[in-house]
């Protein structure tokens, strides 16, 4: 891929400089700074009203900052606007598909839209949707397809004219597990095959997992922002939970031989320790209480934003869920967009 | 280009394989690209009225009502006044500006349901122009009640109106301007309007009045002063009348019947030409549009 040569010397596709933007008195970005190296996937991780939308948003020309600067492949948000729109690909939170249409001719309206080479639509067409296995369906209406092929449908249609950064929001919002698993397989294949960068916002602790790197957002503000392994690895310890003959003589063997404390947890000694795999043999050898069973788990996502946030993911989304919908007030009174 | 496309199919298995892609790309925003959005927007309205078979029927039903029923009906009861003109005759520009003026208030509506169903953020996050989405919206809700209207013309016939090529043309003519002045009427409203049931309750609270003011049931002279003064100030009047002069050339009366039926719009006494009504009602039409794309540009 010629493309990916370039790379190496480009300026990031995304670069966001004390980026800001309140509606009223509500401050909903407070300030974020990052980059976004082309070829990435980088991922917007935090509960709702966390700002994540109203980030993506400032980024695709959607909203006005209200203060900062930001570039997305190469121009700038404001003063650019049209530029960045043609080299951005967007699927937004809630759909945007126009249900009477076929799928082919959402896709021609899109090819249109953008200005595509006419001459070009056909292969480009057939390609994406082959992408997203619904050439098949093309004729059929898409109000006839389900949640999770219009999802498909529409980052079909996001990839359509070639983007060189494609926005996606909540791509999986709504949509049951196995569902989510394929719209992720699509999106790391699309990425493979296009050499695009890929920008999205989630909240499912999971999905994190397939980026390369992650913004931890809260408030407003961007509270960590690193792979997803080094984030877990920051965190540092490992759960061990064993199941033992004697939990109360193992809970006091481990303070006295290990100095861990050690509680109960669903009928388990649970403790948290570094690199927990390698402290299993010692466990045997050293603990003298007969173990039956024993699990070591890897910090995850969730006790990465814990860790960050000092709350679970879902208890900051219904904490956030006030703030949120004062905004929404502010938003809708101030004349809906 | 589809030998692009079988070489991609080929080439190993097709989601990852990466080598050969149609690469396309967005160009700079031109005159060419907006009037491919324009055609692009006016085109989707058509494909949907298309596929919309139902709204075809059921908006014929309100015209063939009021022509057939209450033109029908109240015959009888007229025919002492209408010095040997049928009534149908007589409200049929009438019933035809009204039928027009529903199809377009309808297809501008479409604009609020695209807000609501999320349509509209694909359109206007595209690197085009806000008034391209505009322009080709009116003209697309005006082709859909043009195409309405013409329906509506093809009855001349059965309320003795002749099938005079001329007068067919410029009946049409007519009609098509009336409905891209009202769907630009529609289209501005709807860009203030974010709901379904506010838009229709806008559109009834104005289209109502409109009709019944404009004289497309009653000769406009002769009137009580403060219904003269509404009558004149609605705009509605302006295409009706012209309408019910072209027809009233082309059919055989009596002069007591035209003098009656076919006044004239006046201005304190002066007869205001059709030319310069038809000029009103473009004119209005480009104003609203005006005011449809400073309200679309504005919105962020």
């Amino acid at each position: 891929m010629p493309a990916a040569s370039d790379h190496n010397s480009s300026p990031p596709a995304i670069s966001v400089k004390s980026l800001a933007k309140s509606y009223g008195e509500v401050e909903a970005v407070r300030g974020v700074d990052f980059d976004v190296e082309p070829g990435e996937v980088f991922g917007f991780l935090g509960p709702n009203g966390a700002g994540k939308t109203t980030t993506i948003n400032m980024l695709c020309t959607l909203a006005k900052p209200t203060s900062g600067s930001a570039t997305v492949a190469g121009h700038d948000v404001v003063r650019e606007r049209d530029d960045v729109r043609r080299n951005i690909g967007l699927v937004f939170q809630d759909p945007t598909l126009d249900g009477y249409l076929t799928a082919e001719q959402n896709l021609r309206l899109h090819a249109e839209l953008y200005g595509v080479q006419s001459n070009l639509v056909p292969a480009r067409m057939r390609q994406v949707l082959d992408m997203v296995g619904l050439w098949e369906r093309k004729d059929s209406p898409v109000a006839t397809f389900s949640g999770g092929m219009r999802r498909r449908l529409e980052i079909a249609r996001g990839f359509l004219h070639s983007p060189r950064v494609l926005f996606l929001d909540e791509p999986t919002i709504g949509l049951d597990p196995q569902t989510r698993r394929s719209i992720w397989t699509y999106i790391r294949e699309l990425k493979e095959a296009e050499d695009i960068t890929i920008f999205l916002t989630t909240h499912y602790m999971d999905e994190a997992e397939w980026c390369d790197r992650i913004a931890i957002m809260d408030h407003g503000q961007i509270v960590a922002l690193d792979s997803p392994e080094a984030l877990k690895a920051r965190v540092g310890a490992d759960t061990v939970r064993i199941h033992t003959a004697d939990d109360e003589a193992a809970i006091a063997a481990l303070a006295e031989h290990f100095d861990l404390e050690a509680t109960m947890s669903e009928g388990a000694v649970t403790f948290r320790v570094p690199a927990g795999e390698e402290f299993v043999p010692r466990l045997f050898a050293e603990l003298g209480v007969p173990i039956r069973a024993v699990n070591v788990s890897r910090p995850t996502l969730d006790d990465v934003f814990m860790s960050y946030t000092g709350t679970s993911i879902r208890d900051a989304e219904e904490d956030s869920g006030k703030a949120r919908s004062r905004a929404m007030m502010q938003m809708m009174s101030g004349g809906r967009r | 280009m589809s030998t692009t496309t079988d070489r991609a199919q080929t080439a190993g298995p097709p989601p990852a394989a990466p080598s050969p892609i149609a690469r396309v790309h967005v160009p700079e925003r031109s005159i060419a690209s907006e009037l491919r959005a324009i055609k692009i927007v006016w085109k989707r309205e058509l494909i949907r009225f298309r596929s919309d078979k139902l709204r075809m029927v059921t908006s014929l039903v309100q015209p063939l009502l009021f022509l057939f029923i209450l033109g029908s009906g109240l015959q009888r009861l007229s025919s002492t006044s209408t010095h040997g003109v049928n009534l149908k005759t007589f409200i049929y520009p009438g019933i035809l500006c009204v039928s027009v003026m529903f199809t377009a208030m309808f297809s501008a509506a479409s604009i609020v349901w695209d807000r609501e169903f999320g349509f509209l953020r694909e359109m206007m996050v595209a690197p085009i122009r806000r008034s391209s989405i505009v322009i080709g919206k009116c003209l697309g809700g005006a082709t859909v009640a043009g195409i309405q209207g013409a329906i509506v013309i093809c009855l001349a016939g059965f309320v003795k109106v002749p099938y005079a090529p001329v007068l067919i043309l410029e009946i049409l003519a007519l009609q098509l301007l009336l409905a891209f002045s009202i769907t630009a009427f529609g289209v501005m409203v709807a860009a203030r309007i974010t709901q379904m049931q506010a838009f229709m309750g806008v559109m009834q609270m104005v289209v109502m009045p409109m009709f019944f003011i404009s004289g497309a049931l009653f000769p406009v002279a002769g009137l009580p002063a403060w219904l003269a003064v509404l009558n004149r100030f609605d705009p509605l009047t302006y295409a009706v009348d012209p309408m019910r002069k072209l027809i009233f050339d082309h059919i055989h009366t009596n002069p007591l019947a035209q003098k009656v039926l076919n006044p004239g719009v006046t201005w304190f006494g002066w007869h205001v030409p059709g030319l310069l009504e038809a000029g009103m009602i473009l004119l209005l039409g480009i104003g609203m549009l005006g005011i449809a794309i400073w309200e679309f540009t504005t919105t962020e």
